[in-house]
């Protein structure tokens, strides 16, 4: 039997308190505390370089923290990374299979690695669960995209470990490999297994049980989607323009420009033929507001904001609050 | 937390990284047929220019005498620039095995009776062993011997310097007495096409998997580094063994270079040379940052090889400093021990210093490339 096979993961699949990472200088990871609990598909987002990448390889022992400390499946990130990796699959950010090695023998090299019983038959089965029955003797850098993707993912749960770690794995890969990927990895959760998972997209984040925002190297929120947008305490205005002989896009522009240099409103968004109207304070936001609701052609309504609202707000925020 | 070792894992891991790394080298028809065809166009190319002028080679005397006349005719050797007197060996066996083990170049020998003979007119024999291995190192020295001599023993009014030589000097060339430079060139050939292959190959090898991105994925999975340095070195030893046999073969067609030595002996310090190298090699793919800077590391350490190791230029003809870094190059020591056993017949007791040293930089690089080797991407 695999180690993996024998080994009883804790409630809690990654803990970690107080992680910081430097570069030199530069302080990429500052602080950060999360905990994501077993069987969990938690979202890991922020925009590019806040630190998630770095994150990621700190928790499986790539990369020492300078600060902090932690555990990843029960086991210390500082001292126990050996046995760590045993029951983690890591999924890079980028593709990292052999590209002049065919699947089948990616595959292969890994289950060896681990020391999966009879490796052949473990790679066929990998093979045949990943729809890649056909494409066993094409080089993996022969493969497109989605497939390399797909692979990639493959490779990480033969060994059967217990916590998947994924950098950015939908990134470049088309809606419905995307969509076949996240019910791959809900039916992976559904049977025990806890998933970190980076990502940019909204759609993404909200498939996950929970998600934590980070930017900058700050974790600036965490908690389910609705916790997040709630705890953002943002109000969000959405204008639909109608579609009588003007421009409607001239329409936005102009209301866009007119709003927002009005220190109540923190954001303006065009989104097609409507604009979204963010603030923090309603009554403010309310006044700044007034003056076009009665504009003809316009109709306003009050939304709760979206994740995405809610994420660029956190990042102008966090801007600020650094300069 | 202490596991007991895990020695079916470390053995089932390496060969896991060996098969891949065969895979892999399989794959990459440009190298594979390099490997093949530098050794063989060098062979052909290399094999016929190479010259040198050689001084200071390293000489025995073996005096039997102590008179005027003797004195005088080392005191000769010694002011050429040819020879340096290094040696006085007690009896002809020491003397023997010195020149066998690669020690010294020349045995100068001035029998008993030497001058007493001279001045009755007997014409004495001088007797002069040769190394002509390397013919181009001994053949100007032995050139000028006769002169030198001479002139020396008419100095000192032994002899009338017009007349005609009243003693014979008697020379050996051994080991090569036809003076073909091919039999000291193949040698040469085998050592540093196997230093230039092996590092090339291993240099690249883990700057190749930094690069491409595999790394960051290898370096998560349950591997130690130790099981990936020798799961990328083992394909390459006999990658090694593959190119010595094929420059040998061709050696001994192309030049009938003899085999006077152990064939046994000669396998195994080749293995130890291959493993020194791919080991030094590995230390550079773990200093460098990419690939290119790989490559540069190997080219600057493949200058000093050529040119201090003996292949291009007589050890014996190099200053003090220079012989030091020599002694520190793994191709010096395989470059004594192939022409011993190819050319000499040298025995493991003739060779034992070179092979202790072998072993010695294969362990110190080895060592280097383990503390190197980054288990982290810090
Ligand atoms: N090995 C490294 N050396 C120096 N800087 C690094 C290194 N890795 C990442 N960084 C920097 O750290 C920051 C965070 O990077 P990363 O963790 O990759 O962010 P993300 O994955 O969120 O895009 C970036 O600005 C990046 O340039
Ligand atoms: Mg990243």
């Amino acid at each position: 039997m695999t180690a993996a096979g024998a080994f009883a993961p804790p409630e809690v699949a990654i803990s970690v308190e107080g992680l910081s990472k430097k570069f030199g200088d530069r302080l990429v990871v500052d602080n950060l505390t999360m905990s994501v609990r077993r069987g969990q598909i938690y979202g890991f987002l922020g925009p590019n370089g806040s630190g998630k990448t770095t994150t990621i390889r700190m928790l499986c022992g790539l990369l020492t923290p300078d600060a902090g400390h932690g555990t990843c499946l029960g086991l210390d990130i500082r001292t126990q990374s050996r046995e760590i990796r045993k029951h983690v699959g890591y999924m890079t950010q980028k593709f990292s299979l052999y590209t002049d090695l065919s699947v089948r023998e990616n595959l292969e090299f890994v289950a060896r690695l681990y020391g999966v019983p009879r490796p052949e038959d473990a790679a066929q089965q990998a093979l045949v669960r990943l729809g890649l029955e056909g494409r066993g003797r094409q080089l993996a850098g022969e493969l497109s995209g989605g497939w390399k993707q797909r692979l990639a993912l493959g490779a990480c749960i033969l060994p059967a470990p217990q916590l998947l770690l994924l950098d950015e794995p939908t990134a470049g890969v088309d809606p419905q490999a995307r969509r076949e990927f996240w019910a791959q990895i809900h039916d992976l959760a559904a049977e025990g297994l806890t998933v970190l998972v980076s990502t940019h997209y909204m759609d993404e984040a909200e498939r996950c049980h929970e998600i934590a925002y980070i930017a900058y190297g700050h974790l600036l929120a965490r908690g389910t989607v609705a916790e997040v947008v709630a705890g953002s305490g943002l109000v969000t205005y959405v204008v639909d323009v109608a579609r009588d002989g003007r421009d409607p896009g001239a329409v936005i522009a102009a209301l866009s420009k007119a709003l927002s240099g009005n220190p109540a409103v923190k954001m303006v968004a065009p989104f097609g033929i409507s604009l979204h109207v963010s603030g923090h304070d309603a009554d403010a936001l309310e006044a700044a507001i007034a003056p076009f609701r009665a504009q003809e052609g316009l109709s306003w309504r009050r939304e709760t904001a979206t994740l995405e609202d809610v994420f660029i707000d956190l990042m102008m925020r966090s801007q600020d609050m650094l300069r | 937390m202490s596991a007991p070792p895990d020695i079916a894992g470390f053995f089932r891991r390496v060969a896991a990284m060996v098969r891949k790394e065969f895979i892999q080298l399989r794959r990459d028809r440009v190298t594979f047929a390099t490997m093949i065809a530098i050794p063989l166009l060098q062979l052909i190319l290399f094999g016929y220019a190479i010259n040198t002028t050689p001084r200071h080679l390293p000489t025995a005397v073996l005096v039997h005498e102590n008179t005027a006349a003797s004195r005088a005719i080392l005191a000769a050797l010694k002011n050429t620039a040819f020879f340096s007197l290094t040696h006085e060996p007690a009896d002809d066996a020491e003397a023997e095995h010195l020149i066998r083990g690669g020690d010294v170049l020349f045995l100068v020998e001035i029998p008993a009776g030497f001058e007493r003979a001279l001045r009755r007119g007997e014409t004495p024999q001088l007797l002069v062993a040769a190394d002509a291995t390397d013919p181009v190192a001994s053949g100007n020295a032995l050139g000028a011997l006769s002169g030198v001599v001479s002139s020396a023993l008419a100095r000192e009014r032994f002899v009338d310097a017009a007349g005609t030589a009243p003693f014979e000097i008697v020379q050996h060339r051994r080991y090569n007495p036809a003076g073909t430079s091919q039999l000291n060139i193949v040698p040469g050939l085998l050592g540093t096409i196997l230093t230039m292959t092996m590092l090339i190959f291993t240099a690249l090898s883990v700057t190749r998997e930094t690069e491409r991105g595999t790394m960051e994925s290898l370096l998560s999975m349950p591997i130690h580094p130790v099981e990936i340095m020798l799961g990328k070195i083992i394909p390459y030893v006999l990658v090694g063994v593959m190119q010595g046999v094929l420059i040998l073969g061709a050696g001994m067609i192309l030049f009938s270079v003899p085999l006077e030595g152990s064939l046994l002996l000669l396998s195994a310090g080749t293995l130890l040379f291959i493993t020194a190298n791919l080991a030094t090699g590995y230390t550079f793919s773990t200093l460098a940052q990419n690939q290119l800077q790989a490559v540069q590391m190997t080219f600057m350490y493949f200058l000093p090889n050529i040119l201090l190791s003996g292949f291009m230029f007589p050890f014996a003809g190099m200053p003090v400093w220079a012989q030091w870094i020599s002694e520190c190059l793994p191709l010096t020591h395989y470059l004594r021990m192939v022409r011993g056993i190819l050319l000499k017949n040298a025995g493991f007791a003739d060779l034992q210093s070179d092979i202790a040293i072998l072993a010695v930089l294969m362990l110190v690089s080895m060592g280097i490339a383990v503390a190197r080797f980054r288990q982290t991407l810090d």
